[in-house]
């Protein structure tokens, strides 16, 4: 019997599932629940844990052979992972048809592993984009948000006049950063440059657009762009967002799951002074402005050490819950965005007064190119040296070519 | 030890010698040990040697276990984040001691008296050691806070610093942090300590005319000696292994500026996912830990503990 079986009396044949215990997860346990009601015979006992432990506590389960039916992850490499040493079952036969008609392609895409179905996405699409206080920027003078990179510097100096700080930065948490350098990256090359590196093509990191996208990044940081604090802010307990929320600052970029904050935090300052967009061009870049990069979503997969009549409920479970109609409305409530094709009705109907979901959901259907967040898409040791020689450059401890040169060493 | 004995018996050594097989068995049989030995072989010994193998292997926590001969420690000790490691490690237990020991024996024995409002004091003195060390990190992250904390709360302009931001502040406050921790628990060794001190000796000081401060370097310190060796010891070994309390404040950065050798250890093995680096790592606190123990014991005659009460 499984140590993790949900503690029921006779428990042991019900699909198990570990999920996190945020507002994102509550229509899939909502769904779970429903189910359960329904289906008295093919029950799924659901566990809840918060983010971080969940993400250091699966990889061991699945090590030793503890774990869940249904395995809930991020996509990108851990999935390809799970898939290559056979810990997930092939779910193409019975849920491609399911996936592809339903979920927006670039979703869709992030659960597939060299052709074959691994991972169906179950959650909001959650790409990364700029937030802004308008009021501190008209303040300053700045009457529009910045849709170039010129823009976007002029808009730095003119808010450094006033004092404030121009764009919160939660450097102490790491990740934060990365958005910065996987959108300048794309703006300036093109998708293809980092596509070259997740493919592990040695020597890929020396491309122009990173040095450029590096020389860019530390000429903010000398502009004083993110103020001179940023690298002891942490994004976990939403101290970024309340420095945007208190008019400490003009501009943030996060993902959307950071808009149920701003609405928690200050309902007012999220429908009236809160604004958002795309991130802003490069001159003379290849990449297309609606590129997007983030994560995509979360991902259920199947555990081949799963019993056959756990793995059939839960695939039974998936095929009649993924984004159904039920789920969606239930998402929209809760303030996540769908990742489902042919719903913009739906979700202007449920929409934010400031437009949010729409902005969202037209972004994720319209981006020609969606990257996965780089953390996630890189082998986990490649990612942590990431993580922290991208560091290194905020904090001007190396230089771009350095960074450059670091990151070559991890693909040889 | 009396002094009779030791005129009589000799040292420790001599007794057995003498008593050859007799003696011993007149000790308590070896089965007392056992539990003892049970547990620490079940968690110490075993996992121990599970680590010194698993560094010469490749794992990632997921797939097979492969064999990597000494790939592992050449890839490690050649790493600058292991050096960068080492060098901190060493830096916080130097400096986390000289805080402490002086701060601990002051306490101790001012502790150990019968002042007025002592045991009232000591209540306050002894509150850190109840406190939980994920609890504390966040508190003193957010008093610490630039944009949040008690500076920005009160105004008080000196104390609205990147403390924990700024890669040359980060350590120091760190050691400050961990040092408030963990003295309510050095100055309770050097209080009991203190309390074992005849109060014979200082009357016979005082009646020699001796003031409170030659008291205290003549008689309180050099009878702390062996207390200051045990207690180093702990303190020492404590902080080259010392983890939670900077996860949770700095989780290693800004940059590289808290990044550890048990931090460094947790990333490659957590984060990283590469099992045998951390398991290197693990071996060589291990190893330190161990030769300064030894090297601590030696300098400071513990092994030998000989009774410092002759004649009293």
């Amino acid at each position: 019997m499984r140590i993790h079986s949900g503690g029921g009396a006779s428990s042991s044949g019900d699909a198990t599932l570990w999920v996190f215990n945020d507002n994102n997860t509550k229509p899939v346990r909502d769904a779970i629940e429903r189910w359960n009601k329904d289906n008295p015979d093919k029950k799924i006992s659901s566990e809840t844990f918060a983010n971080d432990a969940y993400k250091e506590k699966i990889r061991t389960a699945i090590g030793s052979g503890n774990a869940p039916t249904m395995i809930m992850s991020w996509g990108g490499a851990s999935l390809k992972d799970y898939a290559d040493q056979g810990s997930i079952v092939d779910l193409t036969d019975d849920l491609k048809d399911t996936v592809d008609e339903t979920v927006l392609d670039s979703v869709a895409e992030g659960g597939y592993v060299d052709g074959k179905l691994y991972g169906t996405s179950f959650n909001g699409v959650q790409p990364a984009v700029l937030f802004f206080n308008t009021k501190v920027l008209k303040e300053a003078g700045v009457s529009k948000e910045p849709q170039t990179w010129d823009e976007l510097l002029a808009a730095v100096e003119k808010v450094k006049a006033t004092g404030k700080t121009p764009i919160t930065l939660a450097g102490g948490s790491k990740w934060p950063y990365l958005m910065w350098a996987a959108y300048l990256v794309d703006r300036i090359g093109g998708p293809e440059v980092f596509q070259k590196i997740e493919n592990g093509e040695k020597g890929s990191w020396d491309d122009p657009a990173v040095v450029e996208a590096m020389t860019k990044i530390q000429d903010l940081v000398k502009a004083g762009a993110f103020g001179n604090t940023y690298q002891s802010l942490t994004a976990d307990d939403r101290k970024d967002v309340a420095l945007l929320v208190n008019d400490s600052s003009a501009m943030e970029m996060q993902g959307s799951w950071a808009y149920p904050d701003f609405v928690a935090l200050n309902k007012d300052f999220a429908e009236n002074t809160l604004s958002f967009s795309a991130f802003p061009s490069v001159k003379g870049g290849k990449g297309d402005p609606k590129d997007l990069t983030g994560n995509l979503s979360n991902y259920f997969s199947i555990s081949s050490k799963a019993s056959e009549s756990q793995q059939k409920n839960a695939i039974d479970f998936l095929k009649n819950n993924t984004y159904s109609d039920s789920m969606v409305t239930s998402m929209l409530e809760t303030g996540s965005v769908p990742p489902v094709k042919n719903v913009e009705d739906t979700v202007k109907k449920n929409d934010t007064k400031s437009g949010f979901y729409s902005f969202i959901y037209e972004a994720a259907s319209e981006a020609p190119a969606y990257q996965l967040s780089w953390d996630q898409a890189l082998p986990s040791d490649q990612a942590e040296t990431m993580l922290n020689n991208l560091e290194q450059v905020f904090l001007l401890q190396i230089t771009p070519q350095q960074f450059v040169d670091n990151m070559n060493k991890t693909l040889e | 030890m009396t002094e009779k004995a030791k005129k009589t018996g000799g040292r420790r050594r001599g007794l057995h010698d003498g008593g050859g097989r007799e003696s011993l068995h007149k000790g308590p049989s070896l089965w007392y040990a056992a539990p003892a030995m049970v547990l620490f072989g079940v968690f110490a010994l075993i996992p121990l040697i599970g680590v010194v193998v698993l560094s010469f292997m490749n794992w990632d926590g997921l797939g097979a276990v492969t064999w990597n001969g000494l790939g592992n420690w050449k890839e490690m000790l050649g790493d600058p984040l292991t050096l960068n490691g080492l060098k901190l490690t060493l830096i916080l237990t130097i400096a986390c001691w000289a805080v402490q020991t002086p701060v601990s024996i002051l306490l101790g024995v001012f502790m150990a008296g019968k002042q007025k409002y002592r045991a009232f004091l000591a209540v306050f003195f002894f509150l850190p050691l109840l406190f939980s060390s994920t609890a504390v990190a966040i508190a003193f992250k957010n008093i610490l806070d630039p944009q949040f904390g008690i500076g920005k709360a009160f105004g008080w302009k000196w104390l609205e610093q990147n403390f924990l931001g700024d890669p040359k502040t980060a350590l120091w406050t760190l050691i400050l942090v961990v040092s408030w921790c963990f003295v309510p628990l050095h100055s309770l060794l050097y209080q009991g300590a203190v309390r074992q001190i005849p109060a014979s000796l200082y009357e016979a000081a005082r009646i020699d005319g001796a003031g409170t401060v030659r008291q205290f370097f003549s008689i309180t310190l050099p009878q702390l000696k062996y207390t200051f060796a045990t207690d180093s010891t702990l303190m020492i070994v404590g902080s080259l292994t010392y983890f939670d309390l900077v996860y949770v404040m700095t989780a290693g950065g800004p940059g590289n500026a808290t990044r550890l050798m048990p931090l460094d250890m947790y990333i490659k093995g957590f984060k990283s996912y590469d099992m045998g680096g951390a398991s290197v790592i693990g071996v060589l606190i291990l190893a330190m830990g161990i030769v300064i123990s030894l090297l601590l014991n030696r300098l400071s005659g513990a092994d030998k503990m000989e009774s410092q009460m002759e004649g009293v």
